[in-house]
């Protein structure tokens, strides 16, 4: 029989995985790998504010994420340091920043490698309440702006002239991501929560022809790997974390053995 | 065939205005004090060097870029189809050149047959984005701005990637368009000299504009025909630069005195 604490891990896994599937979706097709990297690395800081503050942990680290993410939007639009460049200076910033407050304090200290790697089978009920409200809520905000979401992901000056509100979908994307990332923490980790939210939907690709295909098959991809890296993790006693994202690193390396659907068949 | 720009397009009203207008990215003057306007059913070609600002005035023009000074008006309800240089086509994004065509707005199969057709893609409709060729993604590109039913179309070098062969039918299926629809046409090119023979106007941009008039027509010259080949130049007008100014190696325009010295006393406009 399996004990309470795994089915909870199981179900938060779910649930991350829903909100990440689809969103992982438009990382890859963006090229927002790094971005999601680096709010990734404000996670520490989030964990020590929450502390400090005395608000639930996944809640700091969300706002300590969507601050990051403004920031960077706000940044972007100076032309003096490149996009890439200023990704790497403020994520490793946020990240020393959060490791000497966290040194500071005494009770934190204990949990440090539980937030660098993930502890999913300490899920509690009330992670499991925000991961699924996270799951709705950002599965709800993509199915309403999906197609502004292509149309930017396509060409941002199309979109515009075609009255997409292109900073406002952008925006939301990030925030998106910031939840994602927030949920995803709790799960595997904040050295790996960037793999959850892309390596399904990099290993969707050759499954679908449609973008909304690939949406569904990430999402797929994600919870078979949860479930597959977790019964792993028991099976084998190694951590949840990093059996998950192996499982998904599999199916990706699987997925390449798929035939490409091209224009087979043009005459030219 | 019918031109509506042949009814005298000086009297109408223009469509877009750009009266003065100015961008920095910083301390860099991108575009400095430049006035255009396009007509109705007008087909004006935007000329100049790369860095010269074609992009940045066409983002002025389709009210992406604020200019820091200066004005651009717009007809009221005018509708702008646009064709982007560049286009984000990775294989990573499953998409075929029919959902490409509707993520612009919704748009019935007959309508979107009858756009594909008239650019004449219909045979490509089911292919994924990311493996046309670059002249068919320019003719997806016109069928998506055509779609939107514009009075102003505006193509940000729609020959890139297009070959030779294929350039001449671009350019005559954009002249076929503009009679047929009687919309305006902004048409970006970085080649200074060729220019497409149906343009009624050449802006010849460098951050401000150089000059700008009537390209002449090259059909009848000989040499042309035996150089190009009836069909290319047929679609094509040579355009005589009118410059009363030079600019120096950085590209700043010079000041009078210097060139007029440069030149040991010529004055007036002269063919750069």
């Amino acid at each position: 029989m399996l004990e309470d604490f795994f089915l909870r891990a199981l179900a938060g896994g779910i649930g991350a995985a829903i909100a990440a599937g689809p969103v992982g979706c438009f990382v890859v097709w963006r090229n927002l790998a790094y971005f999601g990297t680096a709010l990734a690395h404000a996670v520490l800081l989030g964990v020590a504010l929450g502390f400090l503050l005395d608000i639930a942990p996944i809640l700091a680290v969300f706002a300590i994420c969507l601050l990051l993410a403004l920031c960077l939007l706000l940044l972007e639009r100076q032309r003096y340091i490149s996009v890439d460049a200023l990704l790497g200076v403020l994520a490793h910033a946020v990240f020393a920043g959060g490791l000497v407050v966290v040194a500071f304090m005494e009770r934190l200290r204990v949990d440090l490698i539980g937030y660098l790697f993930g502890d999913i089978l300490a899920v509690g009920v009330f992670d499991l309440w925000l991961i699924f409200a996270t799951a709705v809520i950002v599965i709800a905000a993509l199915a309403w702006q999906w197609r502004n979401l292509l149309s930017i992901t396509v060409n941002r000056d199309l979109a515009a002239v075609e009255g997409v509100p292109v900073e406002r979908v952008r925006l939301l994307l990030l925030f998106l991501l910031a939840a994602v990332i927030a949920v995803g923490m709790k799960i595997v980790g904040m050295l790996l929560v960037v793999a959850l939210v892309i390596v399904p939907a990099a290993a969707a690709r050759r499954m679908a022809t449609t973008p909304e295909q690939m949406a569904v098959a990430s999402t797929v991809i994600g919870i078979v790997s949860i479930v597959a890296g977790l019964f792993s993790a028991l099976e084998w006693d190694v951590p949840g974390g990093p059996a998950i994202v192996l499982v998904a690193s599999a199916i990706f390396a699987l997925s390449l053995l798929l035939p490409v659907r091209g224009r087979a068949g043009r005459a030219d | 065939m019918p031109r509506p720009s042949s009814s005298d397009p000086a009297q109408a009203a223009p469509l877009v205005e750009a009266r003065g207008v100015c961008v920095r990215f910083g301390r860099l003057s991108v575009l400095d004090n430049v006035d255009v306007a396009v007509r109705p059913g007008e087909i004006m070609t935007l000329v100049g060097l790369n860095g010269a600002g074609k992009s940045t005035l066409v983002r002025v023009i389709l009210g992406i870029v604020k200019p820091d000074s200066g004005e651009v008006r717009r007809a009221p309800g005018l509708r702008i189809g646009y064709s982007p240089q560049h286009l984000h086509r990775d294989q990573i994004l499953p998409m075929t050149v029919r959902r490409f065509l509707t993520l612009g707005g919704p748009a019935t199969p007959d309508r979107l047959a009858a756009a594909l057709d008239e650019v004449g893609a219909g045979s490509i409709v089911d292919f994924p984005l990311a493996e046309i060729s670059g002249g068919e993604l320019q003719r997806v590109l016109l069928a998506r701005a055509l779609l939107r039913e514009p009075g102003l179309l505006v193509l940000d070098e729609p020959l890139a990637g297009v070959d030779v062969t294929s350039q001449s039918d671009l350019y005559k299926l954009i002249a076929t368009i503009r009679d047929r629809y009687g919309c305006a046409v902004i048409l970006v090119s970085h080649d200074l000299h060729l220019v497409m023979s149906d343009t009624d106007t050449v802006v010849c941009l460098n951050r401000h504009v150089c000059c700008s008039g009537q390209p002449q027509s090259v059909v009848r010259h000989p040499e042309f025909i035996a150089l190009f080949g009836s069909h290319l130049a047929d679609t094509l007008a040579v355009y005589q630069h009118m410059h009363d100014h030079r600019h120096d190696a950085l590209g700043e325009p010079m000041a009078a005195e210097s060139v007029a010295a440069q030149d040991s006393g010529h004055t007036g406009r002269r063919p750069c």
